[in-house]
């Protein structure tokens, strides 16, 4: 009939594939679909940035700080990101009642994540770079490269270890039931301070930096501020060589941390028959 | 007590008090009884400390350790006081995102016999409450461990107590204009509160003088309550310190307490207005049992 559409039937790499694109369309779309983020995603944390630059400047710290506050506020946005639309993500999926669809299609959970992933990453480097661009015309952040190619390796490892991170936490998340919310509310600040957002994280003692590097934001951000503002390349916590090792070490870790904590949430949810329950 | 207070079965409508009592308690619940007490207290208190320690450590390398310097005492004491203002923003936009979305009970206390406005100042109280705990700790904190010179002999109880019980007021009518927005958005409507109470930061005075701001921006702060309701609350904690923070340095004392209940007055009539417009608008679009799974 002529008003039939076939269906093809994938399965393998067409269907993950299929499965990632499926998974991260809704959040491409939605950013075309649905303006409201400018307002909430930009221009409110955009405010945060901007009391953060008046703190330094009422301190009259040295200019390259207010560019440390710039950069930080738009990385800012990737954790928020992380947090809330991929740690606490499956927890959501669970309450609407998506996970279980999830789990009964031929599709791998772990397409899934990686489409909210891709899909995320997608997303957010569009706000981050609002955040960067306009932060950096208001308040005049001047930056010299020093190896554009470093910077995008950099940027690459941070952005994978981090979503790999990401994609491990949603599936420990979804263990907490309700204390999910509250566990993602709860990682948000202390993150900020000890990753180093708006400061250098050398202003902490090396085994607190060291612990911090844990969350791969601290050491990619160390990275791209010694790269970016080479006048505070002394502040750098390791050696920017160093730290692009450590990146792609947790970029493996947290993506082969991520399968298998996946695969153990989904035999026990499975097995307790709670990947359905709404736990208010 | 009214009996209608006291009387679960009357067919009476319930009074405000009890209202207020039951939502603030439920508040409360809510806010608390996810975990058990010890989690919920180490939860309370790590948020509050990491945020201040973003500060502390911001201060610490461009000015070094002088934690006892009238600049820094004046930004510790307004960016503890300022965790209230997010409270009481986000208290009342949460209660109507919890009860909509999550628990999708607002319709159910639409059609009970209770008054929404009051239910809704209830539920911030909870987590006003749980700030208050945040206040106490941060300023704690800044006692024992950063040295701090608040004293509890030198501070001016009276002053405190008034600004205190005003700001709060006037903080929980500012939740309400916000919160009552969150009545008609769907989308990106839970971080509504924590956002603007962050924005807030920039206008308040909390943590640099509104002199700082470029000068539209300075008249932006001066409409809002919080600088002056800070302000105040530096003048009665820390009083000598307080006073030299260069905000309203030719307004008095009771000026200020003046000008703040001028805003409370103020506030509390734009929130029922603005209350009144909102809620009317969401009715009308039969948002108050919308479920919108954002």
């Amino acid at each position: 009939m002529a008003l039939q559409t076939k269906v093809t039937r994938n399965s393998g790499a067409r269907l993950f594939l299929q499965s990632v694109i499926g998974r991260s369309y809704p959040r491409v779309i939605g950013t075309q679909r649905d303006l409201s983020w400018l307002f909430f995603d930009i221009f409110l944390p955009f405010l945060t940035m901007v009391g953060y630059v008046y703190i330094y400047r009422a301190l009259k710290a040295p200019e390259e700080y207010i560019g440390f506050v710039v950069l930080g506020s738009a990385m800012t946005a990737y954790w928020i990101n992380i947090l809330w639309s991929m740690s606490s993500q499956l927890y959501w999926e669970k309450e609407t009642g998506n996970l279980a669809l999830y789990v009964m299609s031929p599709t791998p959970l772990m397409a899934i994540l990686f489409g909210m992933a891709s899909g995320g990453l997608f997303s957010t480097t569009i706000r981050a770079l609002v955040i960067l661009v306009v932060g950096n015309l208001l308040f005049q952040v001047s930056y010299t490269i020093t190896s554009f190619w470093a910077l995008f390796l950099v940027f690459v490892l941070t952005m994978v270890a981090l979503y790999g991170m990401g994609m491990m936490l949603s599936s420990l998340f979804l263990l907490f039931n309700r204390e999910a919310w509250h566990s993602a509310n709860l990682l948000q600040a202390p993150v900020m301070l000890f990753s180093g957002f708006y400061f250098p994280v050398s202003a902490f003692n090396f085994w607190v930096a060291a612990a911090a590097s844990i969350v791969p934001l601290t050491l990619g951000m160390d990275a791209i501020r010694q790269l970016v503002f080479p006048s505070t390349a002394l502040l750098g916590f390791l050696s920017v060589k160093l730290e692009l090792i450590i990146l792609a070490i947790l970029s493996v870790l947290f993506l082969a941390a991520a399968f298998l904590t996946l695969r153990r949430m989904e035999r026990l949810a499975i097995k307790h028959g709670k990947i359905t329950d709404r736990l208010d | 007590m009214s009996s209608a207070e006291t009387t679960p079965n009357s067919e009476a409508k319930p009074g405000k008090l009890l209202t207020f009592r039951t939502s603030a308690w439920l508040g409360w619940m809510i806010e608390s009884n996810w975990t058990d007490p010890f989690i919920f207290a180490i939860y309370s208190i790590i948020r509050p400390i990491s945020t201040a320690a973003i500060l502390i450590v911001m201060y610490l390398v461009i000015r070094g350790g002088d934690f006892g310097s009238a600049d820094f005492v004046n930004l510790y004491i307004g960016n503890a006081f300022f965790i209230l203002v997010g409270a009481a923003i986000q208290g009342v936009s949460f209660g109507i995102l919890d009860d909509r979305e999550h628990y999708r009970t607002l319709k159910y206390i639409y059609i009970a016999p209770v008054r929404v406005p009051v239910y809704l100042f209830g539920r911030s109280v909870a987590s006003i409450l749980v700030a208050c705990f945040s206040v106490l700790i941060t300023l704690g904190f800044g006692i024992i461990f950063l040295k701090m010179p608040i004293a509890l002999a030198e501070v001016k109880w009276g002053l405190f107590a008034a600004a205190f019980v005003l700001g709060m007021a006037v903080m929980i009518c500012l939740g309400l204009m916000l919160g009552s927005w969150t009545l008609i958005i769907k989308n990106n409507a839970w971080s509504l509160g924590e956002s603007l109470g962050a924005g807030l930061l920039i206008f308040s005075g909390a943590v640099f003088p509104l002199s700082v701001l470029p000068v539209p921006l300075q008249w932006v702060g001066s409409a809002l309550p919080i600088s002056y309701w800070l302000t105040l609350i530096r003048r009665a904690l820390v009083p000598g310190i307080g006073r030299a923070y260069p905000m309203y340095t030719n307004l008095s004392d009771q000026q200020l307490i003046l000008i703040l209940l001028g805003f409370t007055l103020v506030y509390a009539a734009l929130a029922a207005l603005i209350y009144k417009r909102f809620d009317f608008i969401a009715r009308e679009r039969g948002n108050i049992d919308m479920v919108s799974n954002y």
